[in-house]
Protein backbone atom coordinates (compact mmCIF):
# COMPACT_ATOMS: atom_id res chain seq x y z
CA UNK A 1 0.00 0.00 0.00
CA UNK A 2 1.43 3.43 -0.70
CA UNK A 3 2.65 5.32 2.82
CA UNK A 4 -0.21 7.36 3.54
CA UNK A 5 2.44 9.73 5.51
CA UNK A 6 4.64 11.95 3.39
CA UNK A 7 7.77 12.41 5.26
CA UNK A 8 8.10 16.39 4.95
CA UNK A 9 4.88 16.83 6.47
CA UNK A 10 5.01 14.93 9.63
CA UNK A 11 6.76 16.56 12.58
CA UNK A 12 7.49 15.80 15.65
CA UNK A 13 4.90 15.94 18.16
CA UNK A 14 2.12 14.52 15.87
CA UNK A 15 -0.36 12.29 17.66
CA UNK A 16 -1.57 9.10 15.96
CA UNK A 17 -4.99 9.34 15.75
CA UNK A 18 -7.03 7.25 19.19
CA UNK A 19 -8.83 4.42 18.26
CA UNK A 20 -11.28 3.32 21.24
CA UNK A 21 -12.40 0.03 21.59
CA UNK A 22 -15.75 0.14 23.51
CA UNK A 23 -15.85 -2.18 26.03
CA UNK A 24 -13.92 -6.23 24.91
CA UNK A 25 -15.67 -8.78 26.13
CA UNK A 26 -14.89 -12.64 26.47
CA UNK A 27 -15.87 -13.91 23.20
CA UNK A 28 -13.40 -11.21 21.55
CA UNK A 29 -10.82 -13.15 23.88
CA UNK A 30 -11.90 -16.50 22.38
CA UNK A 31 -11.99 -15.18 18.61
CA UNK A 32 -8.20 -14.08 19.03
CA UNK A 33 -7.69 -16.95 20.53
CA UNK A 34 -8.77 -19.01 17.70
CA UNK A 35 -7.26 -16.96 15.15
CA UNK A 36 -3.95 -16.36 16.78
CA UNK A 37 -3.45 -20.14 18.44
CA UNK A 38 -2.47 -18.73 21.85
CA UNK A 39 -4.50 -21.17 23.55
CA UNK A 40 -3.31 -20.22 27.09
CA UNK A 41 -6.55 -21.14 29.00
CA UNK A 42 -6.10 -18.09 31.15
CA UNK A 43 -7.69 -16.03 28.83
CA UNK A 44 -11.50 -17.85 28.44
CA UNK A 45 -11.25 -20.50 31.02
CA UNK A 46 -12.99 -19.54 34.32
CA UNK A 47 -12.37 -22.79 35.88
CA UNK A 48 -8.80 -22.64 35.52
CA UNK A 49 -8.15 -18.83 36.22
CA UNK A 50 -9.89 -19.17 39.62
CA UNK A 51 -7.88 -22.21 40.64
CA UNK A 52 -4.78 -19.78 39.56
CA UNK A 53 -6.28 -17.10 42.12
CA UNK A 54 -7.25 -15.03 39.55
CA UNK A 55 -11.19 -13.68 39.74
CA UNK A 56 -11.80 -13.92 35.61
CA UNK A 57 -10.26 -14.26 32.30
CA UNK A 58 -8.49 -11.47 30.67
CA UNK A 59 -7.05 -10.39 27.40
CA UNK A 60 -4.25 -11.71 25.94
CA UNK A 61 -1.86 -9.33 25.54
CA UNK A 62 -1.17 -10.09 21.87
CA UNK A 63 -5.11 -9.03 21.23
CA UNK A 64 -4.74 -5.65 22.76
CA UNK A 65 -1.34 -5.41 20.86
CA UNK A 66 -3.37 -6.29 17.77
CA UNK A 67 -5.96 -3.34 18.02
CA UNK A 68 -3.01 -1.12 18.93
CA UNK A 69 -1.40 -1.97 15.69
CA UNK A 70 -4.68 -1.47 14.16
CA UNK A 71 -4.01 2.37 15.73
CA UNK A 72 -0.98 2.41 13.86
CA UNK A 73 -1.39 0.86 10.34
CA UNK A 74 -4.71 3.36 9.92
CA UNK A 75 -2.16 6.34 10.88
CA UNK A 76 1.04 5.31 8.69
CA UNK A 77 -0.71 2.45 5.96
CA UNK A 78 -0.55 -1.47 5.57
CA UNK A 79 2.58 -2.51 5.05
CA UNK A 80 4.55 0.97 6.00
CA UNK A 81 5.15 -0.84 9.57
CA UNK A 82 8.97 -1.86 9.94
CA UNK A 83 9.43 -1.78 13.54
CA UNK A 84 6.15 -2.41 16.75
CA UNK A 85 7.64 -3.13 20.01
CA UNK A 86 5.34 -3.84 23.01
CA UNK A 87 5.57 -4.36 27.28
CA UNK A 88 2.43 -5.29 28.26
CA UNK A 89 1.36 -3.41 32.19
CA UNK A 90 -2.08 -3.50 33.07
CA UNK A 91 -4.21 -6.49 32.74
CA UNK A 92 -7.30 -6.12 30.21
CA UNK A 93 -10.84 -7.35 31.80
CA UNK A 94 -14.08 -7.95 30.16
CA UNK A 95 -16.09 -4.49 29.93
CA UNK A 96 -12.46 -2.51 29.63
CA UNK A 97 -12.48 0.69 27.37
CA UNK A 98 -9.47 0.27 25.14
CA UNK A 99 -8.04 3.29 23.54
CA UNK A 100 -5.14 3.46 21.85
CA UNK A 101 -2.97 6.00 20.60
CA UNK A 102 0.56 7.53 19.58
CA UNK A 103 2.87 9.98 19.36
CA UNK A 104 5.58 10.67 16.89
CA UNK A 105 9.03 11.44 18.69
CA UNK A 106 11.21 10.98 15.67
CA UNK A 107 12.45 11.12 12.03
CA UNK A 108 15.52 9.71 9.99
CA UNK A 109 16.44 8.48 6.54
CA UNK A 110 18.19 4.76 6.92
CA UNK A 111 18.74 2.32 4.28
CA UNK A 112 16.96 4.51 1.48
CA UNK A 113 13.68 4.79 3.75
CA UNK A 114 11.83 7.53 5.08
CA UNK A 115 11.19 6.80 8.69
CA UNK A 116 9.17 8.02 11.46
CA UNK A 117 9.54 6.42 15.17
CA UNK A 118 7.29 7.26 17.70
CA UNK A 119 5.74 5.77 20.57
CA UNK A 120 1.99 4.00 21.02
CA UNK A 121 -0.17 3.23 24.12
CA UNK A 122 -3.02 1.40 24.83
CA UNK A 123 -5.15 2.53 28.12
CA UNK A 124 -8.04 1.49 30.01
CA UNK A 125 -10.94 3.61 31.44
CA UNK A 126 -9.18 4.48 34.47
CA UNK A 127 -5.84 5.45 32.41
CA UNK A 128 -3.92 3.14 33.11
CA UNK A 129 -1.89 2.03 30.54
CA UNK A 130 -2.67 -1.59 29.18
CA UNK A 131 0.55 -1.58 26.92
CA UNK A 132 3.36 1.09 26.08
CA UNK A 133 5.11 0.55 22.94
CA UNK A 134 6.85 1.67 20.54
CA UNK A 135 7.14 1.74 16.35
CA UNK A 136 9.02 2.73 13.33
CA UNK A 137 7.49 3.66 10.25
CA UNK A 138 7.78 4.40 6.74
CA UNK A 139 6.82 7.27 5.14
CA UNK A 140 5.99 8.13 1.50
CA UNK B 1 17.09 -21.35 38.99
CA UNK B 2 17.17 -20.30 35.37
CA UNK B 3 19.40 -22.37 33.55
CA UNK B 4 21.97 -20.72 31.33
CA UNK B 5 22.52 -23.31 29.48
CA UNK B 6 19.42 -22.39 27.16
CA UNK B 7 20.79 -19.72 25.59
CA UNK B 8 21.08 -20.16 21.93
CA UNK B 9 19.58 -23.54 21.63
CA UNK B 10 17.26 -23.61 18.32
CA UNK B 11 14.65 -25.13 17.67
CA UNK B 12 14.19 -27.19 14.42
CA UNK B 13 13.15 -25.01 11.44
CA UNK B 14 9.01 -24.41 10.23
CA UNK B 15 7.13 -24.17 7.86
CA UNK B 16 4.24 -21.76 7.79
CA UNK B 17 2.20 -20.71 4.39
CA UNK B 18 0.67 -17.40 3.90
CA UNK B 19 -3.23 -18.35 3.74
CA UNK B 20 -5.43 -16.05 3.21
CA UNK B 21 -8.17 -17.29 5.66
CA UNK B 22 -5.89 -16.88 8.24
CA UNK B 23 -5.09 -13.56 7.18
CA UNK B 24 -8.94 -12.24 7.26
CA UNK B 25 -9.62 -14.66 10.45
CA UNK B 26 -6.43 -12.79 12.46
CA UNK B 27 -7.80 -9.48 10.87
CA UNK B 28 -11.34 -9.72 12.28
CA UNK B 29 -9.91 -10.92 15.69
CA UNK B 30 -7.71 -7.53 16.16
CA UNK B 31 -11.27 -5.72 14.81
CA UNK B 32 -9.28 -4.46 11.54
CA UNK B 33 -12.10 -4.19 8.73
CA UNK B 34 -9.19 -2.81 6.23
CA UNK B 35 -10.35 -4.12 2.45
CA UNK B 36 -6.54 -4.88 1.87
CA UNK B 37 -7.22 -7.83 4.04
CA UNK B 38 -10.50 -8.59 2.82
CA UNK B 39 -10.60 -8.01 -1.09
CA UNK B 40 -7.74 -9.24 -3.15
CA UNK B 41 -8.75 -6.92 -6.30
CA UNK B 42 -8.07 -3.98 -3.50
CA UNK B 43 -4.97 -5.85 -1.85
CA UNK B 44 -3.50 -6.29 -5.30
CA UNK B 45 -4.37 -2.70 -6.56
CA UNK B 46 -2.74 -1.79 -3.04
CA UNK B 47 0.02 -3.73 -1.30
CA UNK B 48 0.73 -6.08 -4.54
CA UNK B 49 -1.20 -9.39 -2.89
CA UNK B 50 -3.30 -9.83 0.37
CA UNK B 51 -0.43 -8.39 3.53
CA UNK B 52 -0.41 -9.80 6.62
CA UNK B 53 -1.41 -7.45 9.97
CA UNK B 54 2.07 -6.49 11.98
CA UNK B 55 1.47 -9.11 14.67
CA UNK B 56 -0.24 -11.86 12.55
CA UNK B 57 3.47 -14.04 12.74
CA UNK B 58 1.89 -14.77 16.37
CA UNK B 59 -0.18 -17.27 13.94
CA UNK B 60 3.16 -19.53 13.84
CA UNK B 61 1.93 -21.02 17.21
CA UNK B 62 0.03 -23.36 14.58
CA UNK B 63 2.79 -24.28 12.92
CA UNK B 64 5.24 -24.79 15.58
CA UNK B 65 5.48 -28.58 17.52
CA UNK B 66 7.66 -29.40 20.23
CA UNK B 67 10.70 -30.19 18.17
CA UNK B 68 10.64 -26.40 16.43
CA UNK B 69 10.11 -24.58 19.76
CA UNK B 70 13.75 -24.36 21.74
CA UNK B 71 11.59 -25.05 24.91
CA UNK B 72 10.09 -22.87 27.41
CA UNK B 73 12.81 -22.82 30.41
CA UNK B 74 10.60 -25.37 32.48
CA UNK B 75 8.20 -22.30 33.06
CA UNK B 76 4.52 -23.25 35.14
CA UNK B 77 1.82 -21.97 32.41
CA UNK B 78 -0.52 -20.65 35.60
CA UNK B 79 2.70 -18.42 36.42
CA UNK B 80 3.70 -17.15 32.98
CA UNK B 81 2.98 -13.23 32.03
CA UNK B 82 3.57 -12.05 28.45
CA UNK B 83 6.46 -9.54 29.03
CA UNK B 84 7.16 -8.17 25.60
CA UNK B 85 6.91 -8.21 22.35
CA UNK B 86 8.87 -7.09 19.60
CA UNK B 87 8.63 -7.46 15.59
CA UNK B 88 10.81 -6.24 12.90
CA UNK B 89 8.87 -6.24 10.02
CA UNK B 90 11.78 -6.09 6.85
CA UNK B 91 10.34 -7.09 3.45
CA UNK B 92 7.13 -7.78 2.63
CA UNK B 93 4.90 -10.89 3.50
CA UNK B 94 2.03 -11.99 1.16
CA UNK B 95 -0.33 -14.18 0.94
CA UNK B 96 1.10 -17.35 -1.04
CA UNK B 97 4.38 -16.67 0.68
CA UNK B 98 5.75 -19.43 2.68
CA UNK B 99 8.38 -19.01 5.57
CA UNK B 100 10.50 -20.68 7.02
CA UNK B 101 10.79 -19.94 11.09
CA UNK B 102 13.84 -20.74 13.44
CA UNK B 103 13.55 -20.01 17.19
CA UNK B 104 15.99 -19.67 19.49
CA UNK B 105 16.53 -18.70 22.82
CA UNK B 106 18.11 -15.36 22.90
CA UNK B 107 18.27 -14.86 27.04
CA UNK B 108 16.96 -16.24 30.14
CA UNK B 109 17.49 -14.55 33.23
CA UNK B 110 16.29 -13.49 36.74
CA UNK B 111 14.83 -10.54 38.75
CA UNK B 112 13.65 -10.34 41.83
CA UNK B 113 10.26 -8.84 41.74
CA UNK B 114 7.36 -7.24 43.40
CA UNK B 115 4.51 -8.77 44.20
CA UNK B 116 4.97 -11.40 42.29
CA UNK B 117 8.18 -12.45 44.15
CA UNK B 118 11.03 -13.32 41.90
CA UNK B 119 10.81 -13.27 38.38
CA UNK B 120 12.79 -15.01 35.13
CA UNK B 121 12.57 -14.09 32.02
CA UNK B 122 12.83 -16.12 28.84
CA UNK B 123 13.37 -14.34 25.99
CA UNK B 124 12.83 -16.34 22.57
CA UNK B 125 13.77 -14.77 19.22
CA UNK B 126 12.24 -16.45 15.78
CA UNK B 127 14.22 -15.62 12.60
CA UNK B 128 11.96 -15.59 9.43
CA UNK B 129 12.91 -16.12 5.77
CA UNK B 130 10.54 -16.05 2.87
CA UNK B 131 10.51 -19.20 -0.27
CA UNK B 132 13.19 -16.60 -1.82
CA UNK B 133 15.77 -17.16 1.24
CA UNK B 134 14.95 -13.35 2.02
CA UNK B 135 15.14 -12.83 6.22
CA UNK B 136 11.30 -11.19 6.25
CA UNK B 137 11.04 -10.54 9.72
CA UNK B 138 12.22 -11.05 13.61
CA UNK B 139 10.01 -11.81 15.93
CA UNK B 140 11.33 -11.17 19.71
CA UNK B 141 9.13 -12.87 22.43
CA UNK B 142 9.86 -12.14 26.45
CA UNK B 143 7.96 -14.56 28.64
CA UNK B 144 7.99 -14.18 32.63
CA UNK B 145 7.58 -16.65 35.23
CA UNK B 146 6.43 -14.98 38.07
CA UNK B 147 7.61 -17.12 42.25
CA UNK B 148 3.81 -17.03 42.34
CA UNK B 149 0.30 -16.76 40.58
CA UNK B 150 0.04 -12.64 40.51
CA UNK B 151 -3.22 -11.28 42.11
CA UNK B 152 -5.61 -9.29 40.64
Amino acid sequence: MPAKLKFEQVKVGDSVPDSVTNGVTRPDFVRYAGASGDFVPLHYDQTFVEMAGIPTVFAQGMFTAGLLSKCLTDYVGIGQVRRFKVRFATRVWPGDVVTCRGKVTGKKEAAGEKLIEGDLEAVNQKGEAAIKGSFVAACA
Amino acid sequence: MADKSMIGKTGKPFTMPIEWSKVREFARAIKDPNPVYFDPEVAKRECGGIPVPVTFLQTAAFWQDDSSSPGMGGFDIRRILHGEQDFELLKPILVGDTLTGVAKVADLYEKEGGRGGKMTFLVVETEYKNQKGEKVAIARSTLIETGQAVKA
